[in-house]
């Protein structure tokens, strides 16, 4: 799952640095993912793993690293069951 | 994400304005004519935000409602306020079609349908035909851009209340330059803001706010911006103490306008933006609910500061 989240930030997080670069607890808001392209990559997310990010999860913290996107989207495929 | 219903207090507050010959219905909620001790009160207080920022030395700019359709794709509006916007639509066909369109009227059907899309689109914010113009201009010299612009805005959000216009006019300041230029200028207006209204005699408070970002993209949004401390709003309660009216908005827009024209400092860096924005009708309405519908019973001091 690590490596289809790191795709989906490299095609739409719009970083400074190439997402290779980063381990999976850097601060993607540091590697310069704006507010926008944070929707972006919510939207992208939510269409690869079938599933939709409820309102309790759209905030920053959800999407600031690669380990943080990668439970939530955990959390929400044990949801869907 | 629509446009939250009018309280019973808010449409009370209307009418005693019509009532009064402050304003006047259009047929439209939301479209008023202002009469002349309503102009006069705007133009008193777009003056006094001139005292206090005038000696900054901003380049005054002044452009009609409307924007070139480019800026305003560029500008990425539609991705948050897509329900805000208007566009301008005209005639553009034959005789043949000027018939048909003249008969549909008669018959009271739907003519719009033909109508074609301008290249021009209503200004959404009074800082809005500045990105293009400083974009074009190159980067910046070494102290950033101040700006000064003033301009009706319009947005699709017809209501009863008053302090809900569909056009109204915004005056603002507007900061390009490195991120401490920015956050500098941003700070000084908070303080001046509450000088400037605090001298006026009404009761304010000031709140982190969001922007009515549209749909659940624009949830996430609203919460980025908010926990980031992006926007504040100056609050005078108006036609309720629970809610009140946001009159003042600072604004911290990081690099997004810089990234999209693009904006470029001195040294070629991506430019950080602000602006302090004053919804000049929200203020004049402010100061009727508080001061009273008659200008000339206005206390001494306001009356003096405002220069009425």
């Amino acid at each position: 799952m690590t490596e289809d989240i790191r795709a989906i930030i490299k095609e739409h997080g719009r970083l400074a640095v190439d997402v290779k670069t980063l381990k999976d607890d850097a601060d993607l808001y540091a590697a310069g993912l704006t507010s926008h392209a944070s929707v972006n990559l919510m939207l992208a997310l939510e269409s690869k793993f079938d599933v939709e990010f409820p309102e309790r999860m759209l905030k920053r913290k959800s999407f600031e690293s690669v380990a943080a996107i990668h439970a939530a989207i955990a959390e929400l495929l044990k949801e869907k069951g | 994400m629509s446009t939250p219903q009018a309280t019973d207090a808010q449409k009370q507050y209307l009418q005693a304005l019509l009532d009064k010959g402050l304003l006047f219905e259009t047929g439209v909620d939301g479209l008023y004519g202002r009469s002349e001790v309503f102009e006069r009160v705007v133009q008193k207080f777009d003056a006094l935000v001139s005292k206090y920022g005038g000696k900054d030395g901003a380049e005054v700019l002044r452009f009609p409602p409307a924007i070139a359709r480019k800026s305003f794709e560029q500008s990425e509006y539609l991705k948050s306020f897509p329900q805000l916007a208007g566009t301008i639509h005209s005639f553009m066909g034959n005789e043949k079609d000027h018939q048909a369109l003249l008969a549909h009227v008669e018959k009271g059907e739907d003519w719009m349908g033909g109508q074609k899309p301008t290249d021009v689109v209503m200004t959404p914010a009074a800082c809005y035909p500045t990105y293009p113009l400083m974009a074009k201009r190159g980067p910046f010299p070494k102290d950033g851009r101040l700006l000064d612009v003033q301009s009706y805005c319009f947005r699709h959000e017809p209501s009863l209340d008053p302090a809900r216009m569909q056009l109204f006019r915004m005056r603002e300041y507007i900061r390009m330059g490195s991120p401490e230029q920015v956050m500098a200028f941003r700070e000084q207006w908070l303080e001046r803001g509450k000088q400037l209204m605090g001298s006026l005699g009404v009761p304010l408070n000031i709140d982190v706010a969001n922007d009515p970002f549209f749909g659940r993209a624009g949830k996430m949004l609203a919460v980025n911006q908010r926990d980031q401390g992006l926007k504040f709003e100056l609050l005078i309660p108006i036609t309720s103490v629970e809610k009140p009216t946001a009159c003042l908005s600072f604004n911290y827009h990081q690099d997004h306008f810089g990234l999209l024209w693009p904006l470029r400092t001195h040294d070629g860096k991506v430019a950080h933006t602000a602006c302090v924005g004053f919804g000049l009708e929200r203020v004049a309405l402010a100061l009727f609910k508080h001061h009273g519908l008659d200008v000339s019973a206005w206390p001494a001091p306001v009356k003096k500061e405002l220069e009425l």
